[in-house]
């Protein structure tokens, strides 16, 4: 109780370095874990977010450009494919299920992409599949559009409301086509890229006008689920090394990972610039209390002279620099869920993946804990130069 | 209750020599007894209440307080001894001046064996007629409010000896009389012995046994290292 007075008072009398060094512990420890957690949740939420496909065919390019078009809706399809390459590979024995999708409208940003109504019967992740939300699905045959989550909401589609199509995947007021579609459902929020689409009937895309008509049948993507693992290698096989005129993206998970290995130095980076600013705000207590102690020399003389030990001195010193470093921990929380929010924030907009601010990871615990740790190092030495304050000299200088 | 027998403490010197600056053959004080020293500055009586309250560790001799040799003890444990046995009352009060003045008197108490009570503390500032200020921090009470609340500190541990080193030296004559008075009465309520050491006239003939320091202190000239 003696101790903490001691410490309490300390915090106080020394209000304004307390409060700055505990704000660069907090943004040091903030700024940690936010690195940290967006790097894993979203390398585990981009990976996983394959939709329930296990693979994607498409025209001969890159295998990340491909995923990243037909499963994340980002990027441009690497080209088309015939029909027929869709009805081959949707009776190959090995496959279970082949669904074909058709980029290249959107409306305000947000994609149109075709497809068939199979693809909302199909798992997004075990025990979970599209769920309509309001309204109903598209009759394939008619000009008729489901709305995801996102997308329905940034736009305010509701079931009833009309819209024109935009050519392109970047919006262009004057790209503007002349079908008109009706939303005939919303879906309910995936959290995946999917909420971000805007599902049309496969056939609706395929004729819409200013569209190449020789390609009205060419898909851009055929998106696969497998019977077996070992039959996407035997497919990889025969569309990779054997043919040239096609790209069988296997597996999906794979190809993200390999994207997260080409952007890691990014992550290294600014992992490293996190540890420096840990280093500087524990050097910033250090330094606090260090440049504070001549001034406390009398103070800590006199608490001697009441009978303190010189380790109950020590402690009291380091045990302010330990405070300092819970205090600014607890901020860094703040610091962190305020700062992941926003990151997620931009993730979700950009992608439609989304990254939950209160998913449990044992560095929420360990960064806070490691940076409480750093700043009672960092007290050592401060407390090393209370432990060592010769009581009588101090208190001596009068006569 | 103290017994000073043969103690020493000499000092380095800038040219490496060492000057002593005590060597008291014997020295008693009965508990519960009040007894000043009278000195002139630098006679070394500072040094003395040093040894005594185990702040400095002398050279040699004995400081006996009760069955406890303090001179015998290592450092932390002097620090334990004086924390249960000794109040110490300064001439410049050194008040902690981040804490509150109930705080003040909670440290005087917090190190010793039976820990801090609130109670006890208020009631040492109530006699001391601070009941009132124990929310003020020092720099807000008079030089005279201040010292009462070094008295109470100094006797919040219940402490069987309290040391003072001059404590009216920074007190005008009224208020340093009436400083005086208080120690002297507080501490014989509390059956503390008292050993104040001064070189202010006034403050020594408040006192029935007065010795002169210079008599019981007698330094060797200087002492080869
Ligand atoms: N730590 C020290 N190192 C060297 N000399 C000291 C030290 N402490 C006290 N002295 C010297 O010892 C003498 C007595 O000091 P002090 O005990 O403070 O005397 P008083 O309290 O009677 O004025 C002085 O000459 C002082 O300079
Ligand atoms: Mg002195």
């Amino acid at each position: 109780m003696t101790l903490w007075l001691i410490i309490y008072r300390s915090l106080r009398q020394h209000a304004l370095s307390t409060v700055v060094t505990a704000a660069s512990i907090a943004l040091a420890c903030g700024l940690l874990l936010t690195v940290w957690m967006v790097k894993t949740q979203s390398q585990a939420a981009f990976t996983a977010a394959n939709a329930g496909f296990d693979a994607v065919l498409g025209a001969r390019g890159s295998k990340l450009q491909l995923v990243l078009n037909a499963l994340f809706h980002l990027e441009a399809s690497p080209g088309n494919l015939a029909w027929s390459d869709y009805e081959q590979i949707r009776r190959h024995p090995a496959v279970k299920t082949a669904i074909p999708i058709a980029v290249g409208d959107n409306l305000r940003g947000y994609r149109l992409v075709g497809t068939l109504p199979e693809l909302f019967a199909v798992e997004l992740a075990p025990g979970r599949r599209f769920e309509l939300a309001a309204g109903r699905m598209f009759d394939p045959l008619a000009a008729e559009a489901v709305a995801g989550s996102f997308a329905a909401a940034q736009l305010g589609l509701r079931p009833g409301d009309t819209f024109h199509p935009f050519h392109g995947l970047t919006f262009d007021e004057r790209n503007r086509h002349a079908e008109t579609y009706t939303v005939a459902g919303v879906l309910a929020p995936t959290n995946t890229p999917a909420d971000r689409v805007i599902w049309l009937p496969l056939a609706g895309v395929q004729t819409i006008g200013g569209h190449d008509p020789r390609a009205a049948t060419d898909v851009s993507a055929v998106l696969i689920q497998l019977r077996a693992p070992t039959a996407g290698f035997m497919l990889d096989m025969m569309y990779n090394k054997q043919g040239n005129r096609l790209t069988f993206a296997y597996p999906v998970g794979a190809i993200i990972a390999e994207l997260f290995n080409k952007i890691g130095w990014f992550d290294r980076v600014l992992e490293l610039v996190a540890y420096l600013v840990a280093l500087v705000a524990a050097g910033a207590v250090l330094a606090s209390i260090y440049n504070s102690m001549s001034a406390r020399q009398r103070d800590i003389a006199i608490l001697r002279a009441l009978g303190a030990r010189r380790r109950t001195i020590f402690g009291a010193v380091l045990g302010e620099a330990v405070a300092i470093g819970v205090l600014g921990a607890l901020a860094g929380l703040v610091v962190y869920a305020g700062l992941f929010s926003a990151v997620a924030g931009i993730i979700r907009e950009q992608t439609g993946v989304v990254l939950t601010v209160m998913a449990w990871h044992p560095a929420l615990a360990l960064a806070p804990l490691g940076m409480i740790a750093l700043c009672g190092l960092g007290g050592v030495v401060p407390a090393f130069k209370a432990y060592r304050v010769p009581v009588a000299d101090t208190l001596a200088p009068q006569s | 209750m103290l017994e000073v027998t043969d103690l020493r403490k000499s000092f380095p010197t800038p040219d490496g020599s060492r000057v002593e600056v005590v060597r008291v053959a014997a020295f008693h004080l009965a508990a519960g007894a009040q007894c000043a020293l009278r000195g002139e500055s630098g006679s070394g009586k500072t040094t003395f209440l040093h040894l005594i309250a185990g702040l400095l560790a002398a050279d040699r001799g004995r400081v006996a307080l009760g069955a406890e040799i303090m001179t015998d003890l290592p450092e932390s444990r002097r620090d334990r001894l004086r924390a249960a046995k000794i109040g110490y009352i300064f001439q410049t009060f050194n008040l902690l001046q981040g804490h509150t003045v109930l705080e003040n008197v909670l440290l005087g108490m917090g190190f010793g064996p039976r820990g801090a009570d609130a109670a006890h503390a208020r009631e040492l500032l109530d006699r001391v007629g601070l009941s009132h200020r124990l929310r003020h921090f020092p720099r807000q009470l008079s030089t005279g409010q201040q010292q009462r609340v070094a008295v109470a500190r100094a006797l919040a541990n219940r402490p069987a000896l309290v040391l003072a080193d001059e404590p009216t030296g920074n007190l005008d004559p009224r208020h340093g009389h009436e400083a005086l008075g208080l120690i002297r009465e507080v501490c014989r309520e509390n059956g503390a012995a008292l050993l104040l050491v001064s070189h202010d006239e006034q403050a020594l003939g408040h006192f029935e046994d007065v010795q002169d320091f210079a008599a019981l202190n007698r330094p060797g000239t200087e002492v080869r290292p």
